[in-house]
C-alpha cells in the first residue's frame, strides 16, 4: 500500500499522467468529431504515424516547431480528405477505407522517412518543445509541477477540449454536426449540406489526430521511430465509446488512461523483478478492451454512424 | 452533359475480376510517383520487381513461400468479412496458432510425423480459432465492437509471445536471442522441393481455399454465412441461427489464421519468435478485399501481394529504393479495390444531352 501512496502522492506522477494523456486527448477528440458526424475513422492509427513523421521531418529540415505542428495537421487533414471522399462522397465502407488509410498513411510515412534519411542508423533528433511554466500557477505547491509545467502542445490539447465542447454544444455548427451523425435527413431538411458537414468534420478530426502523433515526435520524444504509435490510435477509438462521444468525458477518459499508464510504469520499477515487463506493457490494450466491454451495452452510438448518405435520400 | 448513377442488381464475375485486376494495376502505376520521388526510374523498378518475384525458380519459390501465409490469412479475412464479422485480428491469431504448434510440437508429444503434423495443425487451428471466438462472444454478450477488440488483441498477443520467448519458452541454446525452443523434426512440414524454402503449408493453403469454396457454395453453413452477411435481421427471421453461425465463422476464420502461423513455424522458421510475421495478418485483409472475398480469388490475390513484397525486396537491394514501396502498393491496392467496389454497385451513365431540371 505504501508503494501506491508514494506513487499517487508525487506531483511527478501526475505530470507524467497528463503527458501520456496528451496524444490520446488529441486522438479521442479527433475521432469524436468524425464519429459525431457519422463517420468512423479507422485511419486514425496511420494518421498518428503521418502526423508524427511529417511534423518531425519538417522541423528536422528547418521549419519552426509550430510550423511543424501546422504541417502535421495539414498531413492529417489530407488523409482525412481522402477518407471523406471515399466514405462520404462515394459512400464506401468506412471500415475498409479506414484500414486502407491506416496502411497508406503508415507506409507513406515510413517510405518518406527512409527516402529522406537513407543513411541514418540511429534516429536523428530535433530540438523538441520544452515544458513551459505558467507564471504564478506553476509555483503552486503540488498542483503547479503536476499541471502547469507541461509542453505547449499539452496546453493546446486542453484548449481544444474546451473549444470542441463549445462548438459542439453552443453553436449552430455544433448542432448541425451532431444532427448529421444522428439524423442526417433533418439536417438536409434545413437546407444544410450533409456531405459538406461530414467532409468538414472528418478533415478537422483527422487534423487533430495528426497533432496527437506530432506530440509524440515533437514533445514526448525528439525523434521518429518505426512503430512508435504502437496502437495509440486504436486505443482512442475505444476511448471514444468509453467517453460516450462527449469532449469532457473524453478528457477524463484520456487522463484516467494516462494515470493508469504512468502508474504501471512506476509499479514496474518497483516490482518489475517479479513480473515480466510485457505484463505491464499489455495493460493499456487490455484496459481499453475492458473499458469497451463495460460501456458497450449502454453506449449511445451516433445513430447514423457508418451509414452513408445520398442527397435527397428518404428513410 | 451529366453523369447518372444507376444501381446494379448484381455485378457479373467478369466485372468483379476486372475491378480487382484494375485495382492492382492502378496501385502499381501509382507507386511510380514515390519511385520518382526516391530518384529511381519507375520502369527499371518494375522490371527489377518482376524479375525479383518471378525471374528464376528461386525467385518464384520465394514468392510462393511468401504467398503461403497470405493465402491462409486472406481466407481468414474473406470468410469472416462475408459474414460481416470484422476480423482485423488475423495477426494475433497467426501468432497464437504458431504458439500452439510450438507448445505441442517441441517435445510435449512424441509422435511419428504422420500423426505429429496433423496434431500440430489441429492445435494451431483450434488455438487461432479460439482467439477469434473470444471477441465474437464478447460482441454477442456485451455488444462490444469486434473491430477494435481484435485490433487491440493483436498488440496483447505480440507482447504475450515476447514474454514467453524471453521466459518459459526460451531456447537455452539460442545464445540469448529471444526465440522459443525449436520444433521436433517430426513436427516440421516437409519442403516441396529440395534446396527451396517452399513447404507443404502451400498445399494446405490451396486445399483450404478449395474446401472453403465448396463450403460457401454447396453446404448449409455456406448458405447461412452468406445469408447472415447479407442481412442479419432477415436471416434471423428466416430461422437461421445467427449467433451460432457467427461463432462457426469465427472459429474457421481464426483457425485459418492460426494455420498460417503453424506454417511459418513448422515450415519456415522452426521456432517461434515475436518477429515471425511481418504483418501477414494485416496484408490478409488486403488479399481478401482484392479477391472480392472469393476463396479461389484469394489464392491469386495472395500471389500478387507476395510477388509485390518479394519483388520489392529484390528491387530495393538493387536500387536502394526503400522496400516500404511494397507496403505502399498493398495499401493503394486496398483503396483502389474499394473505389472499384463503387463501380460494382453502380453503373455510371454519361448523358450527352443536358437535362433541363
Amino acid at each position: 500500500m505504501d508503494v501506491l501512496f508514494d506513487i499517487l502522492g508525487s506531483a511527478n506522477f501526475w505530470a507524467a499522467a497528463i503527458r501520456i494523456a496528451t496524444p490520446l486527448i488529441f486522438g479521442v477528440l479527433g475521432a469524436l468529431i468524425c464519429e459525431r458526424a457519422g463517420v468512423l475513422n479507422l485511419g486514425i492509427e496511420g494518421i498518428f504515424v503521418a502526423g508524427a513523421m511529417t511534423g518531425w521531418l519538417a522541423v528536422y529540415l528547418g521549419a519552426g516547431l509550430w510550423g511543424g505542428v501546422l504541417i502535421a495537421a495539414f498531413a492529417g487533414a489530407l488523409f482525412g480528405l481522402l477518407h471523406a471522399f471515399l466514405t462520404v462522397i462515394l459512400g464506401l465502407s468506412q471500415h475498409v477505407s479506414g484500414i486502407g488509410i491506416t496502411l497508406l498513411a503508415t507506409s507513406v510515412s515510413y517510405f518518406t522517412y527512409r527516402t529522406a534519411l537513407p543513411d541514418v542508423s540511429s534516429p536523428p533528433r530535433i530540438a523538441a518543445f520544452q515544458p513551459v511554466s505558467i507564471p504564478g500557477l506553476s509555483d503552486l505547491p503540488f498542483i503547479g509541477p503536476a499541471l502547469f509545467q507541461q509542453t505547449p502542445l499539452t496546453f493546446l490539447a486542453l484548449v481544444f477540449v474546451a473549444l470542441v465542447a463549445l462548438v459542439l454544444y453552443r453553436t449552430p455548427l455544433g448542432l448541425a454536426i451532431r444532427a448529421v451523425g444522428d439524423n442526417p435527413a433533418s439536417v438536409e431538411a434545413q437546407g444544410l449540406s450533409v456531405v459538406g458537414l461530414r467532409v468538414g468534420a472528418v478533415v478537422v478530426g483527422s487534423a487533430l489526430m495528426a497533432l496527437g502523433g506530432a506530440f509524440l515526435t515533437m514533445s514526448a520524444f525528439d525523434a521518429f521511430f518505426f512503430g512508435m504509435v504502437n496502437g495509440r490510435g486504436w486505443i482512442c477509438i475505444a476511448l471514444v465509446v468509453f467517453a460516450s462521444w462527449q469532449p469532457g468525458k473524453a478528457l477524463l477518459g484520456a487522463l484516467l488512461f494516462g494515470a493508469f499508464d504512468a502508474f504501471q510504469i512506476r509499479l514496474q520499477a518497483q516490482i518489475g523483478q517479479v513480473v515480466p515487463g510485457q505484463v505491464f506493457l499489455m495493460m493499456p490494450y487490455l484496459l481499453s478492451i475492458v473499458a469497451l466491454i463495460l460501456v458497450a451495452r449502454r453506449a449511445d452510438y451516433p445513430r447514423a454512424l457508418l451509414q452513408p448518405w445520398t442527397k435527397g435520400q428518404r428513410h | 452533359m451529366t453523369i447518372r448513377l444507376e444501381p446494379r442488381e448484381d455485378a457479373g464475375l467478369g466485372l468483379k475480376i476486372g475491378v480487382s485486376l484494375a485495382a492492382g494495376l492502378v496501385a502499381l502505376l501509382l507507386v511510380a510517383i514515390p519511385v520518382l520521388f526516391a530518384g529511381g526510374s519507375p520502369l527499371t523498378a518494375y522490371g527489377l520487381m518482376i524479375q525479383g518475384a518471378f525471374g528464376s525458380m528461386f525467385a518464384f519459390s520465394e514468392t510462393l513461400n511468401r504467398a503461403t501465409p497470405l493465402i491462409l490469412t486472406g481466407l481468414a479475412c474473406a470468410v469472416a468479412f462475408r459474414a460481416k464479422l470484422w476480423n482485423i485480428g488475423a495477426e494475433g491469431q497467426l501468432y497464437i496458432g504458431a504458439l500452439a504448434a510450438v507448445c505441442i510440437g517441441s517435445g510435449l508429444l512424441q509422435l511419428p510425423p504422420a500423426l505429429m503434423i496433423p496434431t500440430v495443425m489441429i492445435a494451431g487451428f483450434l488455438a487461432g480459432g479460439l482467439m477469434m471466438v473470444i471477441p465474437t462472444v464478447i460482441k454477442q454478450r456485451f455488444g462490444a465492437d469486434e473491430v477494435v477488440i481484435t485490433l487491440l488483441l493483436n498488440f496483447v498477443v505480440i507482447l504475450f509471445i515476447q514474454m514467453l520467448v524471453e521466459g518459459p519458452l526460451k531456447d537455452p541454446l539460442s545464445m540469448g536471442w529471444p526465440q522459443s525452443v525449436p520444433l521436433l523434426a517430426e513436427a516440421k512440414l516437409p519442403k516441396l522441393l529440395p534446396r527451396l524454402r517452399m513447404h507443404w503449408g502451400l498445399i494446405v493453403g490451396l486445399v483450404a481455399a478449395l474446401v472453403l469454396w465448396l463450403m460457401v457454395r454447396k453446404t448449409v453453413l455456406g448458405f447461412e454465412i452468406r445469408a447472415v452477411g447479407e442481412n442479419k435481421a432477415a436471416a434471423r427471421f428466416a430461422g437461421i441461427p445467427v449467433d451460432a453461425t457467427m461463432l462457426k465463422v469465427a472459429l474457421i476464420s481464426g483457425g485459418l489464421a492460426g494455420l498460417a502461423g503453424v506454417g511459418e513455424v513448422a515450415g519456415v522458421k522452426g521456432y517461434l519468435s515475436s518477429d515471425l510475421s511481418p504483418g501477414f495478418g494485416y496484408s490478409g485483409i488486403v488479399v481478401a478485399m482484392l479477391a472480392g472475398l472469393s476463396p479461389i480469388g484469394t489464392v491469386i490475390a495472395a500471389l500478387f501481394v507476395a510477388a509485390v513484397f518479394v519483388g520489392a525486396d529484390s528491387m530495393s537491394r538493387a536500387t536502394g529504393i526503400s522496400s516500404y514501396i511494397a507496403d505502399l502498393v498493398v495499401a493503394l491496392s486496398l483503396l483502389c479495390v474499394l473505389v472499384g467496389s463503387f463501380f460494382l454497385r453502380f453503373r455510371v451513365k454519361w448523358d450527352r444531352q443536358s437535362v433541363v431540371a
